[in-house]
């Protein structure tokens, strides 16, 4: 029996070979949030001052919505030939399951965010007035808050009817306070402000629920 | 247990009477804003049943985690849909009163702010109920449970540090509050968690009956010959 850091590995290079293999989550993400800098584009003037007091929200909502595009896909390929209930049967701890996925999810949520920043950059003329290393932290804390929260919604959805619209219906409302933190955290950035605040509350947030999904998802791995 | 039921339902009927004289008649009318802030004996009353109706759930969801009984499953379900209502009702009797009072109908002020969230925790937790099918229902809903109540104090948290970096209007002020006004609101707090204890109960014989009705079901089809002649 090989250790679960072991299956962490072995399930996180899987999904990063089938992933680089096919790029369909990336791809989908990538559209999708470039849609929505476009759309958004036209519901205020992108070129004015103030869109520096809107962009952190501007973007952390592009990230949200295309992060649920690939958080959907997540779970959807084991599905296909009972590899979860093969999986169900192992003797493999559930929750190196969980976490290699998580992983594999905030690691293709932060390719996303790595290639469209820029673009943001770009479109909305913006430059940082506070420390930008500041941003990779937020960036970095506020992914992961999405993602591990996402990844435990998404087999929880998994199990209902119409799973693709149980996603957001589950994550959203959970997720306000760290979406809160982390569009605060950005836009204090941005604007020059202290975000000390709500970097550690994101902190916080992670590790609360990275230690309540841990705890719980075993469970709602194996709900019958 | 069955003859409770009546002698309560009547009970309950008094006290909510009895809370209604004292918050239209008894209650001395409030200086500034007049008979408006009468609805404060409903908007506070509901919201603060619902809170404790959401801690029952919280805790029924831990115990099923651990225990497993489908009662405690039933406690869960049955608190959270009757803490939404009362939820609705104080989130509905807010902007009718804020109308008249602030000119306005909402205003994203931390308290409003965090229920409204709280509110949409706890409709995503019936969808969920309402969505998955079968036996893994309940591990599912308390499952969430579990994670929703954990993120009620960081709601609270961040909207209260949020807003209060930007000044809105606040409730009342400070001063003192008339011993009537606090009779009214007690007399009326208790008479709506007989009231929501009275409804949760019934609810939960309703889905104890059909339950037992789902099983009987089952186990009919179970046995019943396919396609049998009966």
């Amino acid at each position: 029996m090989s250790k679960p850091s072991g299956i962490v590995r072995a399930t996180l290079l899987k999904d990063l070979r089938l992933e680089w293999r096919s790029k369909d989550a990336i791809n989908s993400m990538l559209f999708f949030s470039l849609l929505v800098v476009v759309v958004f584009s036209f519901s205020f003037d992108p070129s004015a001052e103030e869109s520096r007091q809107i962009a952190g929200g501007l973007i952390w909502v592009a990230f949200l919505f295309a992060a649920v595009v690939a958080l959907n896909q997540t779970w959807a390929r084991e599905i296909r030939n009972q590899v979860l209930d093969a999986y169900r049967v192992s003797p493999a701890p559930a929750n190196s399951l969980f976490i290699a996925k998580a992983l594999g999810n905030f690691i293709f949520v932060l390719v996303l965010e790595a290639l469209m920043t820029p673009l943001f950059i770009m479109f909305y003329r913006l430059r940082a007035l506070g420390p930008a290393w500041q941003l990779l932290v937020v960036g970095a804390l506020g992914t992961w808050a999405l993602v591990v929260n996402g990844t435990f919604f998404a087999a929880m959805s998994l199990r209902t009817r119409s799973r693709e619209i149980m996603l957001p219906l589950l994550l959203f409302p959970i997720s306000i306070p760290a979406i809160l933190a982390m569009v605060q955290a950005t836009t204090a950035i941005l604007s020059g402000e202290q975000a000390r605040f709500w970097i550690v509350l994101l902190a916080t947030y992670d590790l609360v629920f990275t230690t309540g999904c841990l705890l719980l998802f075993e469970t709602v791995l194996n709900a019958e | 247990m069955k003859r409770l039921f009546p002698i309560l339902g009547v009970l309950t009927a008094i006290l909510l009477c009895y809370g209604l004289y004292q918050a239209l008649v008894v209650a001395p009318t409030e200086q500034t804003m007049g008979d408006v802030q009468r609805i404060f004996y409903y908007h506070v009353p509901s919201a603060w049943t619902a809170f404790i109706l959401f801690f029952i759930n919280f805790v029924a969801s831990i115990l099923y985690l651990v225990k497993r009984r489908s009662a405690q499953d039933m406690v869960a379900l049955t608190t959270a849909e009757v803490g939404v209502v009362f939820l609705t009702v104080n989130l509905v009797t807010g902007p009718i009163w804020a109308r008249p009072v602030w000119g306005i109908w909402w205003t994203w002020d931390w308290r409003l702010t965090s229920t409204l969230v709280m509110w949409l925790i706890y409709v995503s937790y019936l969808f969920l109920r309402r969505f998955s099918s079968g036996g893994q229902t309940p591990t599912l809903a308390a499952a969430l449970a579990v994670l929703g109540a954990l993120c009620v104090p960081f709601v609270y948290f961040s909207i209260w540090f949020f807003r209060t970096q930007h000044p809105q209007p606040v409730i009342g002020g400070g001063g003192s509050i008339d011993p009537r006004m606090w009779h009214a609101l007690l007399i009326n707090w208790l008479a709506f968690s007989c009231f929501a204890f009275m409804v949760c109960w019934s609810r939960y014989r309703l889905e104890k009956l059909q339950r037992e009705v789902d099983e009987a079901h089952a186990m009919q089809s179970l046995l019943a010959p396919r396609g049998g002649v009966r």
